[in-house]
């Protein structure tokens, strides 16, 4: 990629450094700023993490699936968005593919992600 | 109208206030020089002419080293002219991004469309096409349908839109918001996408 475009996008790589490492199977606590009005207040959305799309890039982006409810609810969030405040890695998942999209047609039990133990 | 000649980088995408990612189009624009004014006494019209780009000298003919030369410049890539410039310009002077765009302004960008050689009436002119492959048609869903009637009036009508060359025309952008100003790289980031393949030569007018 061509020099100049970096320098317009040099404020990225602070925001990547201080995002946590996470993938697909995780359970992450993402702290998400709204702004009602003048007010600006943190929202905190829990679940897991079923895809990163286009790692590495400025568009990279995260899916985070939970259920509200009952009902299945997924959220995507830009990596480098200035909207997250932060994002905690609460659960590490054991998972065979990058893409988990067999958990959406799963309930209860069945849609459990195994735990990995994080390497020492 | 004011304005700068630059070259596209490529493009990207920066967050605004309201952290909504745009995508945008980075241009590097300026040092522009001017190398002729022209007067309404002199040349009928108001315009200031200005070069941007470094040219090898011997890649210049005579006559344009001796331009450049009456300007008090090294020879430039590109010259353009721009009408009724809106502050005042002396002959020599230099231009920067910062002296022209400040960040909000709305820019429109001329450039040159990249050619996409001999193109069908789908892509050139947005057809839809012939529509379906049923009611006996099988081998023409790109195709234009008819173009005109019968014995009257007998003949194809001008202008009728066809397929043929595609790209490579002029074409103006308008109202593009600057979203960033970079003086230190000579660097200006306009939001949505700009006419032209990378590395080509566009105008920047405001």
């Amino acid at each position: 990629m061509n020099d100049l475009i970096k320098l317009v996008e040099a404020d990225n790589a602070q925001r990547r450094a201080d995002m946590p490492t996470f993938r697909a199977g995780d359970t992450v606590n993402v702290h998400v700023k709204i702004r009602e009005g003048n007010k600006e207040r943190i929202q905190v959305f829990q679940g897991t993490v079923i895809q990163r799309r286009n790692p590495n890039t400025n568009g990279e982006t995260f899916t985070v699936r939970k259920i509200s409810n009952g009902i299945g609810v997924e959220r995507i969030f830009p990596v480098l968005s200035p909207n997250i405040d932060k994002v905690e890695v609460l659960r590490l998942g054991k998972v065979r593919r990058a893409r988990l999209f067999y958990l959406r047609g799963r309930q209860g039990k069945a849609a459990r992600v195994k735990e990995r133990k994080a390497k020492a | 109208m004011s304005g700068l000649i630059g070259k596209k980088i490529g493009m990207t995408s920066v967050y605004n206030a309201d952290g909504q990612a745009l995508a945008c189009t980075v241009i590097e624009t300026g040092p522009c020089v001017v190398t002729q004014v022209r007067t309404g006494d002199k040349d009928g019209y108001e315009a200031v002419q200005l070069g941007f780009g470094e040219r090898k000298e011997k890649h210049t003919n005579k006559p344009l080293q001796g331009h450049f030369k009456k300007a008090g410049t090294t020879p430039k890539r590109k010259l353009v002219e721009f009408k009724e410039f809106k502050t005042s310009l002396e002959l020599g002077q230099t231009l920067q991004v910062a002296d022209v765009f400040v960040e909000g302004d709305f820019v429109d960008v001329v450039g040159t469309s990249k050619g996409k050689g001999f193109q069908g009436v789908v892509k050139r002119h947005g057809f839809g096409g012939v529509g379906g492959q049923t009611h006996g048609q099988h081998n023409r869903q790109r195709h234009p349908g008819s173009i005109g009637a019968c014995s009257f009036p007998s003949r194809v009508f001008k202008g009728l839109r066809m397929a043929g060359r595609t790209g490579g025309n002029r074409v103006k952008v308008q109202n593009l918001r600057v979203l960033r100003v970079m003086p230190e790289q000579n660097l200006l980031v306009v939001s949505g996408s700009i006419p032209g393949a990378k590395n080509s030569f566009v105008i920047i007018e405001k």
